[in-house]
């Protein structure tokens, strides 16, 4: 093993920056038990105190050759007098960087690069997660040395914790003057789960020995079709119309938005979905789009697709009970052959959705009857737990996505094509007068999400956004306008960021 | 029932002299107090002092066969005046509490205590909750120990020093009729050690003894005329004793060359950071020889004026190195000075910070800055002139990237549901004025809640809300945990309330112990436990003061009956205080207990059944209104590799529990229908597998029918 000259006179020193609860103290007590037993004096600090409650906290270690004598070490990290600093998660990396520990002089950087996303992250309407691309790339410029690698999947691939792999980690950068077996023994000597700690190390040790792979993004999964030969045939026509009838870069986009909504409702459906399309393709042309890298009928592609496949009842129904969903669940919850999977679903349908699966007129005459919606919506408006595993509720669950024979004649159809078509007219309208603007009323679609209020709040955010078009219009930076208040929509639930742009745009 | 089991460190406390001791600071404290002699010790648990409370509470076999009494006491008020034991018995005694905020709910009985003064030695052990990772607000228990004249221990920390500091603080509370104060600051508690131990001793009097030949003094109560003497005997006596002792006992230590221009003073607690900042400019080696005199003490409080004087007296400059404010040892340093008319600069705040903690960093600046200006001949060159400093790499950009990472409620916490809960709540009835409290709910004052308006001290969050008691559109929520509840929120929150009728809204979180202490039992624990007694209901004390309107909730994960429960207690025509208590376990400690367990009964081969949650990432549309009603961090989101989808869906991560929040809260809110529960049965018994493969032929049967008759778009990655 390549290892460091053991820095005699020297004082080492590490710090480990964690989440509470990842188990950073474990790590630590085993740096003092290895150094202990190589015959060095260690001290180990830390400030648990609430931060053990799932915030950020950061344990610290001075070690040295123990001569008999006490040495007077510190009990804090300094900036800039770190040697190496043991991040158990991505972002604790980057906080380890502005707290100035890591300094391109001394400081190896050992990181999992993997991301505990934290709330004000997970909580935004829209994408709210933070840019861990940055981090590393800080990390190489800041860091003497930076190992890193995802020691959370490790652990969890040999059903340990991430204190095993960020072990093998530091053991792998040989930055502390002890052997492997060492690392190893202290892992042995006591504590639960040994076998699986070990094998958590030495996936980490082999991970972490390989140089930081750029963060690739991830393969985009293909999707693969099956079926009776006869609709089969009649998909691949389909497609076959795509790749003569789309511009290129806009192929594939078509093609997965095809699938959607095949797979949403049939393949007439498939076909309504290509010749609105088509007719897009073609504007987009006419309006000189294939000099501005043919936008509109990209995001259309998508979009249409999306508004075409809204989320109702008939949809979720399917989606629950198909075969795959079963398997995929198995998957996720790491179900075992000899063990048994209950499924248990959290329903509560509101009249609202009753009607929508109600034939037009029917769901339209209730609808606009207070008291007889009221008094039905009292007998359904209530929390359901419906065991999809069990053959009553799977049956229920069955018969309503059958009907989506029928689905085009029902009330929510209805609604969901009237303001589709409401919606892609004002785009082409829009485009044909501001090519950008239009494209980002298309991107607007993205404001409607979610099932019941949820649904309602993005259906009001969006008709809020789109408010604006008058003013942007005649702008020529509209599409930036448009693009800044959709982005503003996204940020919080109450609409103030919103509000507040909009606000300006009337300013304008 | 306490979050860590120590069962391991108790043994340490059994080793006897010349074994060597190593662990934590609070332990080597712990075993420390048993090597004094000390017949009973008192306190109320909280970071960084509540591992010593929970090995002594693992201890109590030891504790029984050595004749010491241990007491969890209600309060730090309850602990300070246990500490009456040792006012006329000569037994010594310990207390020990989070400080600052204990010593404030002691300070009555610290006053009365330190009055009439003891004959036992009397030890009060304050974890110095200050700076970096701490909780409280930020004040020094220096004050305290000037105000009612305790005396200060203030050790270097390190397991011997603070050993010997147990020591010489008893021995100096003997000596002069006086309480003494041992401060230990966060970092010491926690750091890792050793010291060569001592053998356990038996106190020479036990509290048994006391009980059994009762002793009375009318001079140590504090009541005139006593009072009036005891303050002039705390000056005219136990002040000069003190001094005497300080000094031929040399509890305060002078080190490094005997002449120099410049000095430094230093509270002992500053010993490592000054150490470490002298290392750094070359002027102290790794053992801590310095070449720079340093004048440290280990007693912060009295101090003791000719040995300040005579370190000064060669000297052109002293700097004073004393973390927090106000600068209690500056200032009398600088009238000491000036009364001996000496000629010595004294400097201290202003080349190191007023206020904030002494880190590496601002040791170094304060330290390198006082020896530039006064002293520039010690250090090199480099150090004395340096070249355009090498510029830190700039990473100013990451405070754009890297998120904020408060504390925050645990996986499957019980206290989550009861503000999502409130949230619900608030949609319909509005925002309203929430009187938060100390303990893991006062996470709820940060996203993705936001409640709570104030916190002003243990138990006083219903206290908090008692001016907001006139006729109004809405009332006041007033939130305490079981903790704050029998610290002394039943008397001044709840018993105030109803005497004041207040129509305010009273929700008392119970998770089973003193959960964010760790765990800690308390009356109303649910714990058999063998030397408390527990299982006393808080309804039946609330009951008890004369709340009518009481309700209970025996499951918080119950979203939907905590919402409608919290409406009607804001919406009742009810008079008076409207109280719930809602109850569930701790679910950190809980898993810690349960975990090992379920794995034990699942190797057995016993039928056992694990919830787990999840989410449909194709139902779920990712508006993340589920999470803004959470915050779990198991409940977390991810970004689908598919190019149709802009945002990351909701996801939830191994580290589920299973609690049932997500589905609670899916349906209270009316959210979607993406989460479901996955109960995995382990060793499943034959009615199980008989109705699973029926089950599974029906089912099996509709989706080979569907299969057959349309197209089926498999992603990669799923089956």
């Amino acid at each position: 093993m390549n290892m460091q000259p053991a820095r005699q006179n020297q004082i080492i020193k590490l710090a480990i920056l964690a989440v509470g609860g990842q188990g950073g103290g474990v790590v630590s007590d085993w740096i003092v038990h290895l150094a202990e037993e190589n015959g060095w004096y260690a001290q180990a600090t830390s400030v648990p105190g609430v931060a053990q409650r799932t915030g950020a906290t950061i344990y610290y270690i001075e070690m040295v050759p123990d001569r008999g004598r006490t040495p007077i070490l510190a009990l804090m990290p300094s900036p800039g007098d770190v040697d190496i600093v043991i991040a158990a998660e991505l972002m604790e990396a980057g906080r380890a960087m502005m707290r100035g520990l890591v300094t391109p002089e001394r400081t190896t950087l050992i990181a999992s690069s993997h991301r505990a996303f934290a709330v004000s992250e997970k909580m935004v309407p829209g994408n709210g997660i933070a840019d861990g691309a940055a981090v590393i790339e800080t990390a190489r410029k800041t860091a003497r040395r930076f190992v890193a690698a995802d020691l959370e999947a490790i652990a969890q691939r040999n059903g340990s914790v991430i204190s095993a792999s960020l072990f093998g980690a530091l053991a792998a950068a040989s930055v502390l003057p002890f052997p492997r077996a060492s690392f190893e023994a202290t892992i042995q000597s006591g504590g639960k789960g040994i076998k699986a700690s070990l094998r958590a190390f030495h996936d980490a040790f082999d991970a972490a020995s390989a140089p930081v792979a750029a963060a690739a993004p991830p393969e985009r999964a293909s999707v693969e079709i099956k079926g009776p030969p006869a609709l089969l045939g009649r998909y691949q026509t389909l497609e076959a119309r795509i790749d003569d009838e789309m511009p290129a870069d806009s192929r594939d986009m078509a093609k997965r938005g095809l699938a959607k909504v095949v797979e949403f409702q049939d393949m007439a459906y498939g076909e309504e979905y290509l010749g609105r399309l088509v007719k897009i393709a073609a504007l987009d042309h006419d309006l000189g789009g294939d000099g501005k890298g043919r936008a509109l009928t990209r995001e259309a592609a998508k979009y249409l697709a999306n508004a075409m496949a809204y989320d109702d009842v008939i949809r979720v129904a399917r989606i629950k009970t198909e075969r795959q969903r079963f398997e995929r669940v198995r998957d996720e919850v790491h179900v075992r052959d000899e063990q048994i999977l209950k499924l248990t679903e959290f329903m509560h349908p509101r009249m609202e959705e009753v009607c929508g699966m109600l034939p037009t007129r029917l769901g339209r005459y209730i609808e606009s009857r207070p008291g007889l919606f009221k008094a039905l919506d009292r007998m359904v408006n209530r929390g359901r737990h419906v065991r999809t595993d069990g053959i009553f509720w799977y049956t229920v669950l069955y018969a309503l996505s059958g009907l989506r024979r029928f689905r085009r004649r029902l009330l929510r159809h209805e609604v969901e094509q009237m303001h589709l078509a409401r919606w892609l007219g004002e785009a082409e309208r829009v485009a044909r007068r501001n090519y950008g603007l239009g494209v980002e009323v298309l991107r607007c679609r993205r404001l409607i999400k979610g099932y019941s209020d949820t649904h309602a709040r993005g259906l009001s955010r969006y008709d809020k956004v789109l408010s604006a078009l008058p003013l942007l219009e005649g702008r020529e930076d509209g599409a930036q306008w448009l693009r800044r208040l959709r982005e503003a929509a996204l940020k919080d639930e109450n609409g103030t960021a919103l509000d507040g742009a909009l606000k300006t745009v009337a300013s304008l | 029932m306490a979050e860590r089991s120590f069962a391991k460190e108790v043994q340490q406390l059994k080793i006897g002299a010349g074994e060597e001791f190593r662990g934590e600071g609070i332990l080597a404290i712990t075993k420390a107090l048993l090597q004094c002699g000390v017949g009973y010790v008192v306190g109320y648990q909280g970071a960084p002092i509540s591992h010593l409370m929970d090995v002594l509470a693992d201890a109590q076999d030891i504790l029984g066969d050595l004749g010491v009494h241990f007491e969890a006491s209600a309060s730090e008020a309850a602990a300070a005046a246990a500490l009456a034991a040792s006012v006329h018995y000569p037994i010594r005694g310990a207390a020990t509490w989070k400080s600052t905020v204990g010593t404030n709910v002691a300070s009555d009985a610290l006053a009365n205590l330190s009055s009439g003064g003891v004959t036992g030695g009397a030890l009060i052990i304050v974890g110095e909750d200050y700076g970096e990772g701490s909780s409280i607000m930020q004040e020094r228990s220096h004050s305290f120990a000037m105000k009612s004249q305790i005396w200060l221990l203030d050790p270097k920390p390190n397991l011997e020093a603070i050993v010997k500091a147990v020591e010489d603080g008893f021995a100096l509370s003997e000596a002069t009729n006086t309480p003494v104060m041992l401060e230990v600051r966060i970092r010491s508690c926690h750091v890792h050690g050793r010291f060569i131990a001592k053998d356990n001793q038996r106190p020479p009097m036990s509290v048994a003894d006391a009980l059994e030949s009762p002793r009375r003094d009318t001079q140590r109560i504090v009541l005139p005329p006593a009072s009036f003497l005891h303050e002039q005997e705390k000056i005219k006596k136990r002040w000069p004793a003190a001094i005497d002792f300080i000094k031929t006992h040399k509890l305060n230590e002078m080190v490094g060359p005997k002449r120099g221009k410049v000095g430094i003073v230093l509270q002992g607690g500053m010993y490592n950071g000054v150490i470490r900042a002298l290392q750094r400019l070359g002027l102290a080696d790794l053992y801590g020889t310095s070449m720079v005199p340093l004048y440290i003490l280990n007693v912060t409080y009295p101090l003791v004026d000719d040995e300040f004087l005579e370190f000064c007296e060669d000297k052109d400059a002293v700097l004073v190195v004393e973390e927090g404010q106000p600068d209690h040892l500056e200032q009398a340093f600088g009238h000491m000075l000036h009364k001996a008319g000496a000629s010595t600069r004294l400097h201290g705040k202003g080349y190191l910070p007023m206020a904030g903690e002494y880190s590496g960093q601002v040791m170094l600046d304060g330290l390198s800055g006082f020896l530039r200006d006064h002293a520039p001949a010690l250090l090199s060159a480099k150090i004395r002139l340096p070249n355009a400093p090498v510029a830190p790499p700039d990473v100013s950009h990451l405070a754009q990237v890297v998120p904020m990472r408060p504390p925050g409620f645990c996986t499957g916490c019980p206290e989550r549901p009861i503000f999502s809960a409130m949230k619900l709540v608030e949609q319909e009835l509005g925002v309203h004025h929430v009187a938060a409290d100390i303990g893991c709910h006062l996470f709820s004052i940060m996203p993705p809640f936001n409640i709570g308006a104030t916190t002003m001290g243990y138990g006083l969050g219903p206290a908090s809300a008692s001016a907001f008691n006139m006729p109004a559109k809405k009332r006041s929520i007033a939130i305490m945990g079981d903790g704050g509840f029998w610290h002394n929120g039943l008397a001044s929150g709840i018993g105030n309330a109803v005497f004041n009728k207040n129509d305010g809204v009273i929700l008392v979180v119970d998770n089973y112990y003193s959960a964010a202490t760790g765990g800690q039992d308390i009356l109303s624990s649910r714990a058999n436990n063998r030397t408390r007694s527990t299982k006393h209901p808080i309804t039946d004390a609330v009951k008890g003061v004369g709340v009518n309107w009481v309700r209970h909730i025996d499951r918080t994960y119950d979203v939907q009956k905590m919402r409608d429960t919290l409406r009607e207690a804001l919406t009742t025509d009810e008079k008076g205080p409207k109280v719930i208590v809602a109850s569930s376990e701790c679910m950190l400690n809980k898993q810690r207990r349960e975990k090992p367990l379920t794995a034990k009964a699942i190797h057995d081969g016993k039928r056992v059944v694990k919830p787990r949650f999840g989410v449909d990432e194709d139902v779920c549309t990712g508006d993340h209104a589920c999470i803004r009603l959470s915050g779990c961090p198991s409940l977390s989101v991810k970004q689908l590799d598919d190019p149709l989808r802009d945002d990351p869906v909701a996801s939830i991560d191994q580290s589920c529990v299973g609690c049932g929040n997500c589905g609670e809260v899916a349906d209270a809110a009316v959210l979607c229908p993406s989460f479901y529960r996955a109960d995995v049965i382990n060793n499943p018994n034959r009615l199980d597998r008989f109705l699973a493969k029926l089950r599974q032929k029906v089912i099996g049967f509709l989706q080979k029918r569907r299969d057959v008759k349309s197209l089926r778009f498999i992603k990669a990655g799923t089956a």
